[in-house]
Formats: C-alpha cells, sequence, structure tokens
C-alpha cells in the first residue's frame, strides 16, 4: 500500500494497526525507502506499508486445482447446467436441487453462486441482496518483473467501504510471474452490463501511469471485466441459513472471494459435520439483510 | 522455399514495384500492401521471435492478429504484431529476444 500524502500515510497506519490485532504483519516504509522495494515507483510518495505475509493465486488454476481435489475425494461435477430449484420438505427444510438435467437428492445445499447468489437464495424462497459490483483489469504485454509486488494506491481502502454505486477507480498494480503487468481496480454497481468503458479503462491506465511512470510506454494487450458479489455491508454470507434448513451460504466476498474461498470452505465443512466453527459466524449470517436492501 | 504457385498469382494481382525493408540488417523484399510477417514469409523467414522462458523460435501462426505469436520488434518497439503492420519502405525489423523489454529489467 502506498500513500501519496502524508495524510494518507497516517491513515494506512491506522489500517494497519488495526489489522495487527487480528493477525496481520505490515510493516511501515518511509516514502524514502518506497524504491527499494519497487525501484520504478514514481517519486515524491509519503510512504507505505509492505504485507510480507501477501501471497500470489491465479484464480483459474486454483479453481482447477481445489476441482481436482474435491473430485478425488469423491465429488462428481456437472458443468453447464443451472439450478432451476431448490426442493423444500414439507418441514421447510432442504431435499436437494433440480437442475435443468437432473434432480439431486441432498440433506445439505451449499450456494457457491457468486455474483447469483441472490437469485440461488430467492429458490429457496429467502432473501440475500448479493448485488454486482462492476470492475475492469488491464493486461500489459509481458514485461520482465518491473512490479515486484501488489502495489495498491491509499485510495483503495476507501474504495472498497464506500456504499455509493458511482464509479470509483484507485490504482491497483500487480506484477505476475508470467509477465504481463495486471492494473486494476474500478468499482461501480451497473447491474451485470457487460460492455467495455472507455472512461474507466483510460482512467485505469492513468493512474497507474502516475504511480508507476514507466508503464505510459507499454502496451496493454487486453481488459476484460468482471462483476464481484457484493452485500451491503461488504461482508460475504458464510454457514447455514437459519431460515431453511439445511441450505448453506459460501458468497457473497466481493473482491476477495479466491482468496477466502479455502476458510469459507472450512467453515462451513465443520458446519455440516457438527462442529463448532473455527470463527464466529454470527457477522456473516445470511438473514441479517432487512428485506428492503433489495430496492 | 519459393512456392511455384504464390497467393498473388493465384488472384492474378498486379502489385506495384517492390521495395525493401530491414530485418536483422539484412534486405527483404516487400510488396506495397504487404504485411510484415508476409513479407518475411515470402523471403523464406519463418522465425523472428524467441519465447520468454526456452528461447524457442516463433513467428506467424494464426496470421489475423488474434494469437500474438508474431511478435517483433518493429522500429525500435517491442511486441508488434508482424501480420497487422504494413511492411513499408524503410522498416526496420529486429528479432525480439523474449519479451523485448530487457531495458526495463532492474
Amino acid at each position: 500500500m502506498v500513500a501519496g500524502t502524508s495524510a494518507r500515510q497516517e491513515a494506512l497506519r491506522a489500517f494497519a494497526a488495526e489489522q495487527a490485532t487480528v493477525g496481520v504483519t505490515a510493516e511501515e516504509i518511509p516514502g524514502e525507502r518506497l524504491r527499494e522495494l519497487e525501484p520504478h515507483l514514481a517519486s515524491g510518495l509519503a510512504g507505505g506499508f509492505l504485507y510480507p505475509q501477501d501471497a500470489q493465486v491465479q484464480p483459474a488454476l486454483a479453481a482447477a486445482h481445489l476441482l481436482r481435489a474435491a473430485r478425488r475425494a469423491g465429488a462428481r461435477l456437472h458443468t453447464g447446467e443451472a439450478v432451476k430449484a431448490v426442493r423444500l420438505g414439507a418441514d421447510g427444510a432442504v431435499r436437494g436441487v433440480e437442475t435443468e438435467r437432473r434432480r439431486l437428492d441432498a440433506a445439505a445445499v451449499i450456494n457457491a453462486a457468486g455474483t447469483w447468489g441472490g437469485e440461488l437464495a430467492a429458490l429457496a424462497g429467502v432473501h440475500l441482496p448479493v448485488l454486482p459490483r462492476r470492475g475492469f483489469v488491464l493486461v500489459t504485454e509481458p514485461l520482465p518483473r518491473i512490479v515486484r509486488h501488489k502495489v495498491y494506491a491509499a485510495d483503495y481502502v476507501a474504495d472498497v467501504a464506500s456504499g455509493s454505486a458511482a464509479l470509483q477507480t484507485s490504482a491497483v498494480v500487480e506484477g505476475t510471474p508470467g509477465g504481463p503487468v495486471l492494473i486494476g481496480a474500478s468499482r461501480e454497481r451497473v447491474g451485470f452490463d457487460r460492455t467495455l468503458s472507455v472512461e474507466v479503462v483510460s482512467r485505469l491506465a492513468a493512474q497507474a501511469a502516475a504511480l508507476f511512470p514507466v508503464l505510459a510506454g507499454v502496451s496493454v494487450m487486453r481488459a476484460y471485466r468482471g462483476f464481484r458479489p457484493y452485500l451491503p455491508d461488504h461482508l460475504p454470507a458464510i454457514g447455514a441459513d437459519p431460515r431453511v434448513p439445511g441450505l448453506y451460504h459460501a458468497c457473497g466476498h466481493e473482491g476477495a472471494g479466491i482468496g477466502l474461498a479455502p476458510a469459507t470452505g472450512l467453515l462451513i465443512t465443520q458446519q455440516l459435520i457438527g462442529k463448532e466453527p473455527e470463527l464466529g459466524l454470527a457477522p456473516f449470517r445470511a438473514d441479517r439483510f432487512p428485506a428492503e436492501d433489495a430496492a | 522455399m519459393r512456392r511455384s504457385r504464390t497467393p498473388a498469382e493465384l488472384v492474378q494481382a498486379e502489385p506495384g514495384p517492390a521495395h525493401t525493408i530491414d530485418f536483422d540488417g539484412q534486405p527483404v523484399p516487400a510488396l506495397p500492401g504487404q504485411t510484415i510477417a508476409a513479407a518475411l514469409w515470402a523471403d523464406g523467414v519463418l522465425a523472428w521471435r524467441t519465447t520468454r522462458v526456452g528461447g524457442r523460435p516463433r513467428g506467424a501462426f494464426c496470421g489475423i492478429g488474434a494469437c500474438f505469436d508474431c511478435l517483433a520488434t518493429v522500429d525500435g518497439r517491442p511486441n508488434q504484431r508482424t501480420c497487422l503492420l504494413p511492411a513499408e519502405p524503410g522498416t526496420t525489423v529486429t528479432t525480439q529476444e523474449g519479451h523485448g523489454r530487457a531495458d526495463l529489467d532492474v
């Protein structure tokens, strides 16, 4: 995380102190030492924080490995079949699902439908206001490792916490082992609009080049967009739904779903086998949103 | 390895006079409107880039601007798709080693 002004650096310091109480290590880096860590960073930045526990994961590869592990453990995978109904018994408990092609009987159904988690919850008759929050990423031509970490501008923290539907952009610049540099991050609530926004991609490019001036002379090969599954209080829905016995939720992680998926899986597994989850799940209960949030 | 019947012959094209581009210091003939990749291919050159990891040779693959295999350094700019760029008189094409951005390494 890097800050352009001392006021921003002060805000990062407060954020890091809060994170330290839950075991996240952050090391304050004065402005004059930033280029030891990121030699191409713009000059004149006030400072930053280094998170040495940070790691990178390639989402598609991570998903493929998780699926392989699940299948090895006996899971069966049916791709390309939308769930048409969640079947409930006379007692109101889950009995399974119906897809476009088959009926699957099960005493437990886990809603891991991401940005579409609200639709799946509705099939079970419950309200869960998962909304899409669109974001674009620019992908540069392959480069030597000119960006060594995932570098966030300090504004990113405020953008994530914002409840506004309007467009927000703050620079997030990430080098990858493959060579391309990934440039984000934008957030806007425009439904599932898949059209390319020239305004967003030009803002992302300008902010990235301000942070790493070397990027001004580099080509962007492509841009893509995704829809983060966003819940109004920015916390995911994890665990048993008290309204429908047998229904579990694992969705609404906004932009952090890839990193939080293994922990989410662990917590739900503990609930499913009757153990006490090692993290209290009360803040993540799916019934915490009053129905008027749907508006 | 010139073919007996070229695409230009098949469509009975009557292109203007040839000029030359520069490929790694050697002149390569090019016709008006031809792409760099087409001019190199017509001259028997099949590779003008090496891969980033294995250093293996690469040239034109899709030929229609989709696959990014035919990259080369053109007039000093790395990562140019030679199947899309016209081979204009005086164009300088250099075999690209890997990402072609060794100058940015720190």
